[in-house]
């Protein structure tokens, strides 16, 4: 359960990666981890203007509800329709094919490295 | 001479007359024999000793058994003798009232074989779903039905009734709907106990209802406004309350492109004929399967229903059975979305409801299951048949009838005369409906005869001399079920081979025989369930329920109809208030979480009453069950939480912040006692004072009464309302998940602040002192009792055992947890435990080392249970990881060494797993359970031998319970919700 270097991350478990104006958004191994079983996820549609910090949609396991955190502000661009229809995708890739949606952004908050985020799972990087 | 001295004294003379039907010692599985075995293993002399060493002092309390208001215990013919008595003052009159509930026919074998049958009613709720499958089929069968007949996609398991039902549905629409209003649209013609009950509910959560006419006789097709559409949904009942048969289907179309979602309150039965709501457009129906032979009972236990269209399905509140597949790759059924459940939700949730009403689903799923499609078909139109007959001849005889179309409910203008009509009327057993003065409502049902319809027309001074002009007989044959045009159902139901099978008795007694023989319920052997109290359900508690006199009694029935039931309602209020420390008890609750709900609601009154509005936050412990933050929410509260110390009880430190944090707007603290971790918490006095001292109201959650009853009461330390879970501590059973009892019980300043009823048969109720108090809180179910039929069985566990014997009970409880802890303690870490060691009437074992250290899981240890034969105890609750083991005082000795027997065994398995003897991914407990078709199919390639897998003690070769299915797969069934019966093939 390694974290991949080149993301950033938050603090609520969820990396990020910059692409220009557009942050791909996921969840970590980590997270995934803890979850189990991913059966089903609610995520904001194509156009959505989605608020840094706000509850943007729900990641649901056998054992629990988590939800998702806006980790910017700005507009959903794109959703993974594949993960939509193949949810355990999230547990067997959660850094790559598990990627969730796309936000074209307005301005980066400060996000965590690799090592920072390592540090707060306890795990190291 | 005499053959005296021959003979010899087998009895002492004070023997001779004593009564061999005491109930107390038949109710406690341990005798004093064992007792004092078990006592030596924990190291006490008497149960009293260890009862004065486990319950904490400060809160023991000490009453002589006179001062008490239970009287002393009754056997079990006493009892039942009583209950006659009290049955022999009720009323059985002839009821037209319908409203939601109609008398119908049980099949006499659902009722034999289903209702009467501990095999169905002493199931617990199909956690453990490869021991379930006979009633996860059979709730399967009732999803099925309800969905076909409402023409939505996905039925839930069932709910606690119509009303509350209806109250989940206006949710559901807040949450689904994209509309931002606050409003939602009520239609005039619901029934008005449903509508009472959405105003009580919505003004907790903020909801304003606008009770509207949605379709009237002056406005045909009764435009709605704009601002009648600026809403986020929209209830319609369907056929309307006065019977009247519309098609809403513009109402429905107006309030959704208005971005609202319609909710329809449909009659399954009426749904045969008419249109579905699906097909007319509605997002969710909900409704009663009551009179799918299932008796009116004065109000419940009934199953109410709902259903939803596509999309909405993972907003569905309640249980939901699906499909999944087992380790074998067959089909099985499985409870889905547990994760959508309060009790993961917490506050975020959206809905109190964790049970359903699976006992009375069961009972109307086989109803449809016996008659079929055609069979309901045919009942339905003897009951429009019926109807029109009545309406005919009243219209020939000269009365207005006021509605054209309609199923079973007819109205009658009788102008002046309509409450003269239905006295008279009822002094001849006759209870007819009275809408106004000059209306009357009569609604008509499967039991309807040809003399019943004389005996109706006759109430309406209409002769049956066979002159025409005022009706006769004769003119029935001529009436036709008739459907308006546009409303006529057009398209099949019930084509699953389930509803085309079971024609004859012998094949429906066979079928719910498979289904039975397929589950694990007290019937094989002991559910050692932590927090669910599985004790006997007794034969004598359970005689009187399907007795007439209690079975089939409208809920709105006149008191005078009721007066064996009311003294029932009233004894009962005032025993279980004396035995917890109250002053007045309502029954109305139909569950734990309404309890909740109602009780919280009671503490919102009360602080409103006295101006403090602000008073809004509700402290909940980390540890507690997940529906008491949802039960806050629901009641308009702000949950706040207090942690735990390490050793699970409420952190006195963090609880004097929060607080101190919330001085100005403290409503209430939720604590459950003994706490959900087991133990008698010592600092709970210092807790309550701390509350109180704040302003705040301390609500102490019932589900462990178990282990204080007699021996220290809520109400004396600190407790201002509670609810109780008579499915749990009194008996009733719980009938594979349903239904149950949470009666709410306060102190007397919250009692005016308890559930009221619109029709309500004595809004009065005692006080513990004598007084009288009435209670005007919001209505919490749609009966006025709640599910009073089942009420006999508390009422009988209480007169058998008498405050001796529930003390009593409550000490072998407590006995028998300490044993269990005391014997596996060297094999499993016991998690909590309060001064002196000891648990309180259950224990946590703590398997989180195992796990690391072997790979074997909880989940493992819970499926092999299965193979060794027992229903496995709580999983992961309250603590991840954990198992938590509950014998309560019903099981013997034998059977609780069986299961710590069990239990060593298995441990012993686990350390050759751990010790590599056998692989992680391949040992007893991981593939566990095993079914008899996996030993004997194909090769045997595991490292372990069959006789192990299947027989791991050599009792179970003689007698032995075979599950059905291996383990299932429960990430598979929630990614592919299937939630109707399988085709056959599925099973292949």
């Amino acid at each position: 359960m390694t974290e991949n270097t080149d993301l950033r991350y938050t603090a609520e478990h969820e990396w990020v990666l910059i692409e220009g104006s557009v942050a791909t958004i996921g969840i970590t191994a980590y997270a995934a981890a803890q979850l189990g079983d991913i059966v089903y996820l609610d995520l904001p549609e194509a156009g959505t203007a989605i608020a840094g910090g706000s509850v943007v949609g729900e990641i649901e396991s056998t054992k629990s509800v988590g939800e998702l955190f806006a980790p910017v502000d700005g507009t959903v661009v794109e959703t993974n329709a594949a993960v939509v229809d193949s949810p355990e995708l999230v547990n067997s890739d959660p850094l790559g094919e598990g990627w969730l949606i796309k936000v074209e952004f307005t301005e980066l908050p400060t996000l965590l490295s690799a090592d920072e985020y390592g540090a707060l799972t306890g795990a190291g990087a | 001479m005499t053959d005296t001295a021959r003979r010899t004294d087998i009895t002492r003379p004070a023997d001779i007359t004593r009564p061999t039907d005491l109930f107390a010692s038949r109710h406690i599985g341990t005798d004093a024999a064992a007792q004092r075995h078990m006592l030596e293993t924990i190291g006490y002399d008497t149960t009293a000793d260890l009862m004065r060493a486990a319950v904490p002092t400060a809160i023991q309390f000490d009453r002589s058994l006179a001062d008490s208001l239970v009287p002393p215990a009754a056997t079990e013919r006493e009892a039942v003798a009583e209950l006659r008595a009290l049955a022999g003052q009720n009323r059985v009159s002839r009821s037209y009232l319908g409203l939601g509930y109609y008398d119908t026919v049980t099949p006499a074998v659902i009722k034999r074989n289903v209702l009467e049958n501990p095999s169905w009613y002493t199931a617990y709720t199909p956690y453990q779903p490869e021991i379930s499958q006979g009633r996860l089929e059979a709730l399967i069968n009732f999803q099925t039905m309800v969905a076909d007949l409402t023409g939505l996609a996905t039925a839930n398991a069932s709910m606690l009734d119509e009303a509350t039902a209806a109250v989940e549905g206006m949710l559901l629409a807040r949450r689904a709907s994209k509309s931002r209003s606050n409003r939602f649209l009520v239609d005039a013609d619901a029934f008005p106990q449903t509508i009472s009950l959405l105003r009580d509910r919505a003004e907790a959560v903020g909801i304003d209802i606008v009770v509207t006419v949605l379709d009237s006789v002056d406005h045909p097709s009764h435009p709605l406004s704009d601002a009648d559409v600026d809403a986020f949904g929209v209830f319609v009942q369907y056929p309307g309350a006065s019977g009247r048969l519309w098609n809403p289907n513009e109402v429905i179309g107006t309030v959704q492109a208005a971005g609202g979602i319609a909710v329809v309150a449909a009659d399954l039965l009426a749904l045969t004929l008419v249109t579905s709501p699906g097909e007319l457009g509605a997002d969710v129906a909900v409704g009663t399967s009551q009179r799918f032979g299932v008796p009116m009972g004065f109000g419940g236990p009934h199953a109410g229903y709902m259903a939803v269209r596509a999309g909405l399905e993972r907003q569905l509140p309640g249980r939901l059975v699906g499909v999944s597949v087992d380790a074998a790759g067959h089909s099985a059924y499985r409870l889905s979305l547990q994760a959508r459940e309060q009790h993961i939700r917490r506050e975020k949730a959206t809905s109190n409801i964790c049970t359903a009403q699976v006992l009375l689903a069961v009972m109307a799923g086989m109803y449809a299951v016996y008659h079929g499609p055609e069979g309901l078909r045919a009942i339905a139109e003897g009951v429009n048949g019926s109807a029109r007959a009545l309406a005919a001849r009243l219209a020939s005889a000269g009365h207005e009838i006021v509605h054209a179309d309609f199923f079973d409910t007819v109205l009658v203008l009788v102008p002046g005369r309509a409450r003269g009509l239905a006295a008279e009327a009822h002094e001849h057993g006759l209870l007819i409906g009275v809408v106004d003065d000059d209306t009357v409502r009569i609604a008509l049902d499967e039991t309807t005869t040809d003399s019943d319809l004389l005996e109706l027309t006759r109430a309406f001074g209409v002769t049956t001399s066979g002159s025409p002009e005022e009706g006769s007989a004769e003119e029935v044959t001529d009436v036709v079920p008739t459907i308006p045009d546009g409303l006529v159902r057009t398209s099949e139901f019930l084509t699953h081979p389930v509803f085309n099978t079971h024609r004859s008795e012998t094949s429906m007694m066979r079928y719910l025989k498979r289904l039975a023989d397929a589950d694990y319920a007290l019937d094989r052997g002991m559910i050692p369930l932590g927090s669910c109290t599985m004790k006997l359900n007794a034969a004598s508690e359970m005689e009187a329920v399907t007795w007439r006199e209690f079975a089939g009694i409208h809920p709105f029935a006149p008191k005078a109809d009721v007066a064996g039931y009311l003294e029932l309602v009233r004894q009962l209020e005032q025993w279980l208030a004396d035995v917890t420390g109250y002053d007045s008890v309502s029954l109305q609750p139909n569950a734990g979480s309404q309890g909740e709900l109602a009780g919280l609601l009671a503490i919102r009154g009360y602080h409103r009453s006295r101006g403090d509005e602000a008073r809004t936050v509700c402290l909940i412990p980390s540890s507690a069950h997940g529906t008491n933050a949802a039960s806050a929410v629901l009641a308009g509260m702000k949950v706040v939480v207090v942690a735990c110390d390490e050793l699970g009880n409420v952190d006195l430190d963090d609880l004097r912040q929060k607080i101190e944090a919330h001085s100005a707007d403290l409503a209430a603290l939720m604590i459950t006692y003994p706490s959900t971790h087991g133990v008698y918490e010592h600092e709970v006095t210092e807790i309550c004072r701390l509350v109180h001292e704040a302003g705040g109201q301390v609500y102490v959650d019932g589900a462990n009464l178990n282990a204080l009853l007699g021996y220290a009461r809520f109400g004396d330390f600190g407790g201002d309302v509670s609810h109780l879970n008579l499915h749990k501590t009194f008996c009733i059973p719980h009938g594979g998940g349903g239904p149950g009892v949470g009666p709410v019980a306060a102190k007397a300043h919250l009692a005016p602040f308890l559930p009221s009823h619109p029709f309500t048969q004595e809004a009065e109720h005692l006080l513990i002192d004598g007084e009288t108090v009435v209670h005007g809180g919001p209505q919490i179910s749609a009966a006025p009792y709640g599910s009073p039929s089942i009420l006999p069985i508390s009422w009988a566990y209480v007169r058998m055992m008498g405050l001796e014997g529930l003390a009593e009970a409550t000490a072998s409880a407590v006995l028998a947890a300490n044993y269990v802890a005391a014997r596996l303690a060297p094999h499993f870490p016991v998690l909590y435990t309060g001064e002196n060691g000891l648990v309180a009437h259950e224990c946590i074992l703590d398997l989180r080392g195992i796990t690391q250290a072997s790979g074997v899981s909880v989940d493992d240890v819970a499926k092999r249970l299965v193979d060794y034969g027992f229903h496995a105890p709580t999983m992961s609750f309250p603590v991840p990881g954990t198992l938590m083991v509950e014998p309560t005082e019903s099981e013997d000795l034998a059977e609780i060494d069986r299961f710590v027997d069990a239990m060593i065994a298995i441990r012993a398995e686990i350390d050759r797993v751990a010790a590599g003897e056998w692989p992680a991914d391949d040992n007893p407990l991981r593939n566990a359970p095993h079914t008899a078709q996996s030993v004997v199919q194909g090769e045997w390639e595991h490292a372990y031998d069959r006789e192990s897998a299947v027989y791991p003690v050599a009792s179970l070769v003689r007698g032995k319970y075979w599950p059905p299915v291996r383990r299932i797969d429960q990430a598979y069934g929630d990614r592919n919700l299937v939630c109707a019966c399988p085709p056959p093939e599925a099973f292949e």
